[in-house]
């Protein structure tokens, strides 16, 4: 201990700790499947797995992609409009009176119950998909920005309107950049949502994706490849969750180091 | 002459909300406000003095009666008052200067010139935080000053536009002790440099004799003015007069009328 310590190299075992535990995730996986003879179409090993994935890369790459770009369509569309209507919604208490529990109502709604009603409007295809993430992920913008923009403290406004501020300066000053950490925070939730839309509506009604290619490994038996299809889902989406956070961590840390919102 | 604020026989009944009564918050409110004066006013909780507030900065209009500012009828926002209230608000992603120099972004002419001379500005954001204590901690954000240091600078960004009114609402009733009697200093002594007219809103009646030309005391609600007393003791006060006898026979009685008003 004291060896290293002198040698400044020390072991940071937070830092490290989540790398280990995935690392004994998996050899506990490994060591369970071949210790008790799991057949390989209940239960593959991640060995074969692994193998799996070598051996189809070139089609998990490219339906990876293809569902990367579905996500990141729906998500793109889910800011800009849900953007749009957060800034409509918390403008006024009274539009976010009115509004907020419709879109509670909205959002309480299974997005899975909408996948048929898109296939049955646009056809089977990356469209319903694009629109599945794009829908499932827009209410948590649209409800974070709305209400960082409508819980305004009262003696701020106040404080500005008895010096003859206008709503627009009351909202560029104070409104739009207090509900920034909101914004990103919903951000986080939102890709999440929308990479879960996408992946749903492939595995309904797509000829891509990995949903898609996941269905049909499913159908062909071919369970190792079912595995490899979960294990590039899960890497892409706390690729794209890591992205958003980090994001986050870097646009709004005054709110972080100030305890703001919390 | 006319007195600077003028509070004409004026009544606000709140709008209903939903499922609750309109609420008749002041009725028969009177006041009058000398420019340079300092005054308090002091009542039982509810009874409409953060109304009066409003009603004095143009927030809110009377349903019946008058407000007039120096001289002119009240129809609008008035730039020319700067208010504090109990809760500092701050915003937390501004350094504290740029806090104090949010009135210079919005009232005219400053909110043209600052965008130009930021620096010229900035410098005179560190002066007034320096005259009250706060020297250095422009640079620093609101959520690095302890409770009583951002009371000082929420007192910086009501003063910073030179107002001739200002507005305080309980400013220092979320402080102890010991930083409050500093604050009630500060304010003294700005007062007295810059001779702006000040309505004071607290509950803390030592303070309101400490600091005031003339404490109010309002009655319950429908609230209006019952009682007015002017504070005989002369004027800068050393913080020592409050152990003198006058100063706490004049708080005995004043808390006399409060119980009277809240009965
Ligand atoms: N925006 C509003 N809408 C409806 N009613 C209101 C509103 N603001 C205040 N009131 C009501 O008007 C009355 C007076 O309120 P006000 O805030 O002026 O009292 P206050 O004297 O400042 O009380 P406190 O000492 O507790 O601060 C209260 O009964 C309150 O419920
Ligand atoms: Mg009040």
């Amino acid at each position: 201990m004291n060896h290293t310590k002198s040698n400044g190299i020390q072991v940071d075992w937070v830092k490290l700790s989540p790398w280990l535990c995935t690392i004994g995730l998996f050899l506990f996986w490994e060591i369970v499947v071949r210790l008790f003879g799991i057949p390989y179409y209940i239960l593959p090993a991640p060995s074969h797995i692994a193998y799996a994935i070598y051996e189809f890369w070139d089609a998990l790459w490219w339906n990876s992609i293809q569902t990367l770009w579905t996500t990141l369509a729906g998500f793109g569309l889910a800011i800009v409009f849900g953007l749009l209507l957060g800034l409509f919604i918390g403008w006024d208490k009274r539009i976010y009176a009115g509004l907020y529990p419709l879109m509670i109502g909205f959002n309480s709604i299974p997005k899975i119950a909408v996948v048929p009603i898109l296939v049955l409007w646009f056809g089977a295809g990356w469209l319903p998909a694009v629109l599945t993430a794009f829908l499932i992920s827009f209410f948590p913008i649209v409800v974070n920005v709305a209400t960082g923009l409508a819980t305004i403290e009262p003696e701020m406004e106040d404080v500005l309107r008895a010096l003859g501020a206008k709503k627009l300066d009351i909202m560029t000053k104070v409104g739009i950049p207090r509900s920034l950490p909101y914004f990103f925070g919903a951000l986080k939730v939102a890709i999440t949502l929308a990479f879960i839309g996408s992946v749903l509506s492939e595995t309904i009604a797509a000829n891509s994706g990995i949903g898609h290619m996941m269905l049909t490994a499913q159908a062909n038996f071919e369970v190792p490849l079912v595995f490899a299809c979960l294990i590039a889902l899960a890497v892409e989406g706390i690729g794209m969750y890591a992205l958003m956070a980090g994001l986050e961590q870097r646009m709004t840390g005054w709110a972080h180091r100030s305890g703001f919102n919390r | 002459m006319n007195a600077f604020v003028e509070v004409e026989d004026v009544s606000l009944r709140y709008k209903a909300q939903t499922g609750n009564e309109s609420t008749l918050a002041v009725e028969h409110l009177n006041l009058q406000v000398n420019q340079g004066d300092f005054i308090a006013v002091v009542g039982p909780s509810g009874c409409g003095k953060s109304t009066l507030m409003k009603l004095a900065t143009g927030l809110h209009f009377p349903t019946s009666g008058a407000v007039r500012l120096d001289g002119k009828q009240v129809d609008g926002p008035v730039s020319i008052a700067g208010m504090a209230f109990q809760n500092p608000v701050m915003l937390p992603w501004r350094l504290t200067r740029d806090n104090v120099l949010l009135p210079m972004e919005v009232v005219n002419p400053h909110r043209q010139k600052i965008r130009r001379s930021r620096a010229t500005y900035r410098q005179q954001a560190d002066e007034l935080l320096a005259s009250v204590g706060l020297d250095g901690a422009g640079g620093q954000y609101p959520w690095q000053l302890s409770g009583g240091m951002q009371q000082r600078a929420s007192l910086c960004r009501a003063l910073i536009h030179d107002p001739q009114l200002l507005m305080l609402d309980e400013p220092f009733a979320a402080l102890d002790a010991f930083t409050r009697e500093e604050l009630w200093c500060v304010i003294r002594d700005l007062h007295l440099q810059k001779q702006f007219t000040t309505i004071l809103v607290t509950h803390d009646l030592r303070e309101a004799v400490f600091l005031a030309d003339t404490v109010y005391v309002m009655s319950a609600r429908p609230g209006r003015i019952i009682v007015s007393r002017t504070v005989p003791i002369p004027r800068p006060r050393p913080i020592e007069v409050t152990y003198e006898k006058e100063f706490s026979d004049l708080t005995q009685e004043l808390r006399g009328h409060i119980a009277e008003a809240r009965s």
